[in-house]
């Protein structure tokens, strides 16, 4: 295996036989070993992103510009380089142009180049106006082809190919699945306008779920990524909506006396969990996706609010002022005691956890500031991630590898994305708004 | 508002465009993923009708304004004073806030059918979730307080807006203590 190691990697990594697909583990170590924030790395400035850390060891590809690819709308070529580039784990080789999928590549000369992998691909006009993305990766060490794929899509859906082109790319070389082709769901204030949009995971491409002179908070994507559990407050009190995202049609799920908040699907998609006061003060209930009859799950004479399941559906994660101040506790959903999770701080909310069920995370309040903390379930000490003092409403990325969420730079609130170990950092910038209430969607779209 | 069960006919036709067909077609030697996002779950390529305008983008994500629509709810001057402001941490109804609900619940409890909205706010520091419930309980405080005063219980509801709501910008303890509070709203 190729590792480039034009920077000072901490821990000795040994090359290792190339062998078909690297190893998922060896790269997880691979990476953990990798040298924090050594260089800033100047993102294409047509992306929106900003890398404020980088790993010490990435691998080197090489990515043509796709034939033809300035005839269409999205710059697909770019689009893939800027996903490699973002993620961390990628060197961006430089290649001459004039390569696509039919091109005859000259394996020896290329391995001067000092890439590992390249790709090269064509992007065609069909006659019924959609668009044929063809590409191809050669494995430039052992000199053969890895994959070829063609994309037939529409014009609004070139941007979600090349997503998935960076994520089949990200795949055959890391051996995990990418993100690139997911979506992140977030709210903007603008003076008095609350928007919640919907954008890829880049940042880019974002269009608007709802636009509304009345706060939206706490969006949640189905597990299926068809709809957004939501709170808005069009009416003048918490109301929990879900909307299918492409038609737009909602409907109201929860609209009890008092207010209604918090809501988390199931992973099965069936149910949701949230929070009522319509009993009490604020516990937490479940509800059919359906509607009808809430369940409550929660019986204390304090504050339980912000559930989140665990992947397998049994237990959820939330949180309670019963001792006191808010901790994060966790309960069967099935009935049962609660016990208490969080120990270190009097102030820590927002729990959430990876899809892979291993990573707990959540902001703690250290004097003045909140914090993403972020710890192992099976054992450890919970780590803060950031050096920021206003973080908000941590998100996992479906591939448990990354977190989105809220910070505040220069007045303003700004998304965040970052590795668990705090390593690689991300800005998704926009114009002009306050972002906030970030919720990363599932794979699969 | 009665926006909720308003729907579009494209539901249905856009749940068949997700994910469809992967069958394999050579590409030169190398295996070849063909996913075809544009069809539904027909052959891809050759043959659809219409241009590139037609079919329904995955992508796509379709716009609800509601602020073409019209928000409802403000309130008429009754009495003047319609705000119970709180101590830092805090739900309790002091006691110089007292005069004022007697004089609403004195309004309420004389017309049965007047209903009011007391909404909880918080300062702007801590989690919106959180707030959101605290807000509710200090809105809780002022009900028990007007229901003790003779006003019944189904004339009031408690609502909250968390730390959505600031009454005032800044984050000196000035600027908080006004954002502690509950808002009387008639219904």
């Amino acid at each position: 295996m190729a590792v480039d190691h034009s920077q000072v990697s901490p821990y000795s990594v040994k090359r290792s036989p190339r062998t078909e697909t690297l190893h998922a583990s060896w790269h997880r170590r691979r990476f953990v070993g990798a040298l924090a924030a050594s260089a800033a790395l100047p993102a294409a400035a047509q992306f929106r992103v900003e890398i404020t850390g980088i790993g010490g060891t990435q691998i080197p590809v090489a990515i043509a510009t796709f034939r033809d690819e300035t005839r269409a709308p999205v710059p697909v070529a770019e689009v893939v380089r800027a996903d490699l580039q973002r993620s961390g784990l990628f060197r961006i080789v430089d290649v001459p142009a004039g390569l696509d999928e039919s091109s005859r590549i000259n394996i020896a000369e290329w391995r001067g180049r000092g890439a590992d992998a390249l790709a090269v691909g064509s992007v065609m006009r069909l006659a019924d106006g959609r668009f044929d993305v063809r590409f191809k990766l050669w494995d430039l060490v052992k000199g053969e082809e890895l994959l070829g794929q063609s994309h037939v899509a529409l014009p609004a859906d070139l941007r979600l190919v090349a997503h998935r082109i960076a994520d089949s790319i990200y795949q055959n070389l890391t051996g995990e699945r990418g993100v690139f082709a997911t979506r992140i769901a977030y709210v903007t204030k603008a003076g008095s306008r609350f928007q919640l949009h919907v954008t890829d995971a880049d940042g880019e491409g974002g269009q608007i779920a709802l636009a509304s002179p009345d706060p939206i908070i706490s969006p949640a994507w189905s597990p299926n990524g068809r709809e957004l559990a939501y709170v808005s407050f069009e009416s003048q009190k918490a109301v929990v909506w879900v909307q299918d995202v492409q038609s737009g049609q909602r409907r109201m799920l929860a609209n009890f006396r008092g207010s209604n908040s918090a809501p988390a699907w199931s992973p099965d998609g069936r149910d949701l969990a949230l929070t009522l006061s319509r009993d009490a003060v604020a516990q937490i209930y479940l509800m059919s996706r359906d509607g009808g009859a809430p369940r409550r799950l929660t019986q204390s004479q304090a504050i339980d609010t912000e559930p989140a399941f665990t992947p397998d559906g049994r237990q959820i994660y939330f949180v309670s002022d019963r001792g006191g101040g808010p901790q994060i506790y966790r309960m069967p959903v099935a009935g049962g005691n609660a016990e208490r999770v969080s120990f270190s701080g009097s102030y820590n909310i927002s729990p959430a956890i990876s899809p892979d069920g291993r990573t707990l995370a959540y902001i703690t309040r250290q004097g003045g500031a909140f914090k993403v903390m972020v710890q192992e379930l099976a054992g450890g000490a919970p780590v803060a991630i950031t050096d920021t003092n206003d973080d908000e409403s941590p998100s996992f990325a479906p591939n448990s590898r990354l977190l989105v969420y809220t910070s505040r730079t220069a007045g303003r609130d700004v998304l965040m994305t970052s590795t668990l170990d705090g390593r690689i950092k991300s800005r998704l910038l926009t114009t002009g708004a306050d972002m906030r209430e970030p919720a990363w969607g599932p794979f699969g779209r | 508002m009665n926006l909720s069960h308003r729907t579009l006919g494209t539901a249905a036709l856009t749940l068949s465009l997700l994910l469809a067909g992967c069958s394999s077609t050579k590409l030169d030697e190398a295996p070849v993923e063909n996913r075809d996002l544009s069809g539904g779950g027909a052959a891809a390529g050759a043959g659809a009708a219409g241009g590139a305008g037609s079919g329904t983008a995955q992508s796509g994500v379709t716009t609800v304004d509601l602020s073409k629509s019209g928000s409802g709810g403000a309130a008429t001057g009754l009495l003047a004073q319609r705000v119970v402001y709180f101590d830092f941490d805090s739900f309790v109804v002091k006691d110089e806030f007292r005069p004022m609900l007697e004089a609403h619940a004195k309004v309420l409890s004389a017309n049965r059918s007047k209903r009011m909205a007391l909404e909880g706010h918080t300062d702007e520091r801590g989690g919106r979730e959180y707030n959101l419930a605290l807000g509710q309980k200090r809105a809780e405080a002022v009900l028990r307080t007007l229901v003790l005063l003779g006003v019944q219980d189904g004339q009031l509801e408690a609502v909250s807006f968390g730390e959505e709501r600031l009454a005032v910008q800044g984050s000196d303890e000035a600027a908080h203590a006004k954002n502690r509070r509950v808002e009387l709203r008639d219904k």
